[in-house]
């Protein structure tokens, strides 16, 4: 809202201060500066001229003229100017040398077009009246030469913009912006609506309520014989552009300076152009509109409009008809000034995406009291500037609606705030808003809160009651109805009193229990990955088909089973992500870009994992009471499973090269190792089995294995190493990009870990190298030779894999080191011995292993 | 023992024997140039073939008389070789092993970034941050979907569906525009899971991922993260909220930092309130009219950091609280901006573009 201050201080004595510090006030209630707009201050030097003599000057691209202005000083002077809307006589705007013009514009004597120009005459783009001019500023022929033109038009003025938010509609308007400022600064407020409207004297044209849902009153004033040719006054069209609005003509200007105002917005109809009585209602089905900026709407059954015999003639407080548009032959004119339904006003103009100043209005609250006065504002303005002749009668419409009536305890606001007020300082604040306020609790309920009519039971308002003695009963004013719970008039108090003064005091810890397990797991496995040299990207969650594609994902892949927003930022990107990887090749590809050739990235996120039988909507339960557990689990399984993943991608040398020597690329083991190192911040030990899963090389993929910890089951937790060329080539990465990505919620630790046994007696080593055939994963020989060796076995590590012709072709030799440690004595050699036997005995019987050089 | 004298045979005992025996041993020793010289003057002056220990074995031919004072020029002529001997030992060797340290001296300059270096992005660690400095508050920390349904992000917190705020929140709609289903546009669903599923009183702080149809720009994302806060108690006050955010802008930008309270309106708190703190800059001085402008707080004074308020019972009563016995606070920030505002970040592409140079520096946590 633009509040040009002039305007504010016609209905509120407001002191001598500067406009930053009304607005530091504002801002204190709530009405949050957002910017000042200083106009004019920088003007100086413009004067009232009379143009004495003409002469156009001939040989130039365009008409130029050389002027003799008096502008009150001895001698006229020579002005030349390109401006063509004026003639001999005409009274207007006269820059004279030395003056400064908006935005620091300096005007001098001159010469130009072959003549000396000793000024400026002025248009109102120049003086910073309106964004563009056609012409030169014309002024009343009365008007006095040689007076200042800034004082004499108030173009000197400071402009408020201030945010108004969506409870406060009333602050949409001069008349509501000055009650703040009016309370702020403890001074007179001079209400611009209360004027004595008539009331009396028959309809001005047959209107009635259809549907009182939709509209509450509704009043028609007109006028006859207005001047269809008469211009807006320029005070108007200054504070019309101030406020931030477009001139159009003068009827449409009353319509929006009485809006501007009082808060009420209007709308103008030509009365030749009516047909019949009005009635407000909902659209019929199939009922069609072209409305003022030449759209013809097709209505929806919940619309609200103005009709008359010829069907619709307006979108009630949304935009009007073009039919019946003040035109500019109009005369007679019907003004209308309603109260319709705020949400019916909402919904109209969200469906038919139709933002105006009114609907903006109307969906925050109008001042239901407002439309008698303000027509009437509006009539008299169009007879005093258009010539017009009101009609003496009004039509006044009006469904019957409750009051609202809130009963708190005096000392309430105080409770809420944590430091106490007294019992006249809210009686006072609450009245100085504009409520009345009464004694007691409420006559009609004799209890708590009374039903508002905007809370859906009574049941519900009997539940917003506030315990308490002292009881106080308050009707907020009708240009309040945000107020409608004890909640809202502690507002009011508090934030009249003070934000500032509330103390700022800590309330009493609670025994807390600290981070959960898995919010303590989720921080280890960043820090481990970190340490490990992978750097964290946070990317958008959203992918497109042609990741699917890029990824090879399979038709029946549940991965591509993905949630589809209706409004993505992009159409290339319309899914949730089911897998972190696109993200993170995205993201590695970037990089890459950038000139960094070595890349290793995490990320930890959530995924979107739809199931298939799940519903396709969730319902939106009731407010006004606990759901149940079953309407809760309604919601639940209509949304999307939502686990957490950890994935990282690498490119190029993962350790680098250097002075000393080469480096190593990253390669599918790294990636293998990067789920060990999430594995082992969840204390968890995985497997490692050979598996063949998009987006990885089908023979460099390895399946992560976990285990259920109560069932010991085997748990699928994810994937590991190099990616498939052709994934890597749609990508655009690095050759051999590895990846890795696994469920974190799939790692569950079996339990605190245990204590080992520390022996201290001597450790026994012995080597075995072993023959298999080459396809046999290490891993199951390991595997054998672990559980064969027994107990003894302290550790087994693999030092050598040998393929060549000493071990036979399509044979591997495998090195290891076996340690063997007693806990409480030196084995002897007999022992380690058996022990390393029974071992190659075990891998020889599950893999076939032969041990070498026997 | 021999009981016969022979004088001549004992020549070497002769005073001057011994001193000029003693004499060439110590001119040897401090001649021996290293280990080895040493060595050789060990065995020629001090070994069993040295001239004082021939002297000494001579001594037992002197008459007894003789024999204290032979032995005493003997013991005394040894003792000053073997101080001599351990001596120069200990400066050839300190000589030595300055020697090879010196030649084994390394360029410890050289640069070694051979294993990669990994870091955490730092909306993570500042989220993390900002849970611990609440989690010492007593506070836990709830987590609930991304993906969320409409009820649980709007209507439970008293947005209505013909609410203007609820049009002031750019959704990201699921599926379609009536699935009862949204991408959350805050965390503030959070809270109405908490109030639901745990035990009063609740202390709850809830960081994550929440969603707006904004086009990306320098102070603007569409997925970005916010940090909200929920507490509901037993005589729970507006004093106790700004407790609670004084302590926690203490925390994340340090002692003297100047906060305030603006009325404001959010559905779901009632009353509701902005907080505002000092401009860092400037420190509010732009704000007063004639001096320099400032680009952090637009010349303002003050930067909105979030919003709170006192739960609105309404949204109590939607979560089965009674209003009449319960009350509490609320309240949600920016993560990025608090990250623009604590560590100068000025542009927030580069938090989501995710370039390497851009969240290195900021290591393990900020």
């Amino acid at each position: 809202m633009k509040v040009p201050l002039s305007w504010l201080r016609e209905y509120v004595d407001l002191p001598a201060v500067t406009a930053h510090e009304v607005a530091d006030r504002l801002t204190a209630t709530g009405l949050k500066l957002e910017a000042i707009h200083s106009h004019g201050h920088e003007i100086k030097n413009v004067v009232v001229g009379r143009v004495l003599e003409i002469e156009e000057l001939t040989g130039f691209k365009k008409p130029i003229r050389h002027c003799k202005v008096e502008v009150g000083e001895a001698a006229p002077r020579e002005i030349v100017c390109g401006a063509t809307n004026f003639s001999v006589g005409a009274v207007v705007p006269v820059a004279l040398p030395g003056a400064v013009l908006p935005g620091g514009f300096e005007i001098s004597s001159r010469k130009t077009y072959g003549r000396i120009s000793d000024g400026m005459i002025c248009s109102e783009a120049e003086l910073g009246i309106a964004e563009s001019s056609p012409g030169i500023l014309l002024l009343p022929q009365d008007t006095p030469i040689g007076a200042d033109v800034v004082d004499l038009l108030g173009l000197r003025d400071d402009v408020l913009e201030l945010e108004v938010t969506t409870d406060r509609g009333y602050a949409l308007s001069i008349r509501g912006v000055a009650r703040e400022a009016a309370i702020a600064f403890g001074v007179p407020f001079r209400d611009p609506a209360a004027i004595d409207a008539p009331v009396g004297g028959g309809e001005s044209w047959p209107a009635s309520i259809a549907d009182p849902t939709a509209c509450d009153r509704f009043v028609l004033r007109s006028v006859t014989g207005f001047d269809p040719a008469a211009e807006s006054p320029l005070w108007m069209r200054v504070r019309l552009a101030r406020a931030g609005m477009r001139s159009v003509s003068l009827a449409v200007d009353v319509t929006n300076y009485v809006m501007l105002e009082f808060g009420q917005p209007l709308h103008a109809f030509d009365r030749s152009r009516l047909t019949g009585p009005i009635v407000v209602r909902r659209a019929r089905p199939g009922e069609k509109l072209e409305t003022l900026d030449h759209v013809v709407r097709t209505l929806h059954e919940e619309d609200i409009l103005i009709t008359d015999d010829s069907g619709p003639i307006s979108m009630a407080g949304t935009m009007g008809g073009l039919h019946t548009e003040i035109s500019d032959t109009t005369t007679d004119i019907v003004i209308e000034a309603a109260h319709f339904s705020a949400t019916g006003i909402a919904r109209e103009s969200r469906r038919h995406n139709l933002v105006s100043e009114a609907s903006k209005r109307f969906e925050r609250g109008v001042d239901r009291e407002l439309p008698l006065a303000a027509s009437w504002r509006a009539v008299q303005l169009l007879a005093e500037l258009g010539g017009a002749v009101p009609d003496p009668g009004v039509t006044h419409a009006e469904a019957e609606v409750s009051p609202t009536r809130i009963t708190i305890p005096a000392d309430y606001p105080g409770r809420v705030a944590g430091v106490p007020y007294a019992r006249e300082t809210v009686i006072r604040r609450l009245e100085e808003i504009g409520c009345v306020v009464t004694e007691g609790a409420d006559p009609a309920t004799g209890h708590g809160v009374a039903a508002t009519g905007v809370l859906a039971s009574g049941d519900l308002a009997d539940r917003l009651a506030v315990p308490g003695d002292d009881l106080i009963t308050v009707t907020p004013p009708s240009w309040r109805p945000d107020l409608t719970d004890p909640n809202d008039l502690a507002e009011e108090v508090i934030r009249l009193e003070g934000y500032d003064l509330i103390p700022s005091v800590l309330p009493p810890a609670p025994a807390g229990s600290g981070l959960t397990e898995e919010q303590r797991l989720r921080r280890r496995v960043g820090r481990a990955l970190a340490h490990a040299g992978y750097v964290e990207v946070l990317s958008y969650p959203f992918m497109g088909p042609r990741d699917l594609d890029n990824l090879l994902l399979p038709e029946q892949d549940p991965r591509r089973r993905a949630t589809r927003l209706v409004n993505p930022l992009s159409e290339d990107e319309p899914y949730m992500r089911t897998t972190l990887l696109p993200g993170l090749l995205k993201t590695l590809v970037r990089n890459v870009g950038r000139g960094f050739a070595d890349v290793a990235l995490f990320e930890s996120g959530l995924v979107y994992r739809p199931e298939p039988d799940a519903p396709a909507t969730a319902p939106v339960l009731a407010v006004d009471r606990r759901p149940t557990e079953e309407e809760l689990a309604a919601i639940e399984t209509a949304l999307p499973r939502q686990p957490l993943r950890v994935a990282v991608v690498l490119a190029g040398e993962f350790e680098r090269s250097g002075w000393w020597g080469e480096g190593r690329q990253a390669s599918w083991a790294d990636a293998v190792e990067a789920a060990r190192t999430v594995a082992r911040a969840a204390g968890v030990e995985l497997v490692i089995r050979a598996d063949q899963h998009e987006p990885w090389h089908p023979g460099r993929c390895a399946a992560l294995i976990a285990a259920d910890p109560e069932t010991g089951e085997e748990v699928l937790a994810g994937h590991a190493g190099e990616l498939h060329p052709r994934v890597v080539e749609a990508y655009g990465l690095p050759p051999r990009t590895c990846a890795m990505e696994l469920e974190l919620s799939r790692l569950r630790p079996a339990g605190p870990a245990q204590t080992p046994a520390v022996s201290a007696y001597p450790v026994a080593t012995q080597d075995v190298a072993l023959i298999v055939s080459a396809p046999t994963p290490v891993a199951e020989v390991e595997a054998a030779l672990r559980q064969g060796a027994g107990e003894l076995l302290e550790s087994i590590r693999l030092f050598d894999v040998y393929t060549g012709p000493q071990v036979g072709e399509g044979n591997k030799s495998l090195a290891y080191t076996l340690r063997f440690r007693a806990p409480d004595r030196t084995l002897t050699v007999e022992e380690t011995t058996a022990a390393r036997d029974a071992a190659v005995a075990l891998a020889a019987e599950r893999t076939g292993a032969q041990l070498r050089g026997v | 023992m021999s009981n016969t004298y022979d004088p001549v045979e004992v020549t070497p005992l002769h005073a001057d024997e011994v001193a000029r025996a003693q004499a060439d041993a110590l001119a040897a020793i401090a001649a021996a140039r290293d280990l080895d010289d040493l060595k050789q003057a060990r065995l020629a002056h001090a070994g069993d073939r040295s001239p004082i220990a021939l002297a000494n074995r001579e001594i037992g031919a002197l008459p007894p008389a003789a024999r204290a004072e032979a032995g005493r020029r003997i013991g005394a002529a040894r003792k000053a070789i073997n101080e001599a001997l351990a001596a120069r030992q200990a400066e050839l060797e300190a000589e030595r092993d300055a020697r090879v340290l010196v030649e084994e001296t390394v360029d410890v300059t050289l640069p070694w970034d051979r294993a990669p270096r990994g870091a955490r992005h730092p909306l993570t660690t500042l989220q993390e941050r900002i849970a611990d400095a609440f989690v010492a508050m007593g506070y836990e920390v709830a987590e609930g979907p991304e993906l969320e349904g409409e009820w649980f992000n709007f209507d439970a917190l008293n947005i209505a569906t013909d609410h203007p705020a609820r049009s002031d929140h750019d959704t990201f709609f699921v599926e379609s525009v009536d699935s009862g289903k949204v991408l959350r546009t805050q965390t503030s669903p959070v809270q109405v899971r908490a109030l639901l599923s745990r035990p009063l009183p609740v202390y709850v702080v809830s960081p994550g991922k929440t969603f707006r149809t904004d086009e990306l720009d320098a102070t603007h994302t569409p997925v970005f993260h916010q940090v909200e806060g929920l507490a509901v108690d037993k005589g729970l006050t507006m004093a106790h909220l700004k407790g609670t955010l004084d302590r926690f802008a203490e925390v994340m930008f340090g002692a003297g930092i100047t906060t305030r309270f603006r009325p404001h309106y959010f559905p779901f708190t009632e009353p509701s309130a902005e907080l505002d703190l000092r401009c860092f800059v400037c420190r509010g001085s732009s704000a007063v009219p004639g001096n320099p402008p400032c680009r952090t707080c637009k010349s303002e004074g003050w930067i909105e950091w979030g919003g709170c308020g006192m739960v609105n019972p309404r949204v109590l009563l939607a979560c089965g609280v009674d209003p009449a016995v319960y009350s509490g606070f609320a309240f949600g920030m920016g993560v990025e901006r608090t990250l623009m505002f604590r560590h100068n970040a000025a542009d927030m592409r580069d938090m989501v573009e995710g370039d390497i140079r851009f969240t290195l520096p900021f290591g393990m946590e900020v």
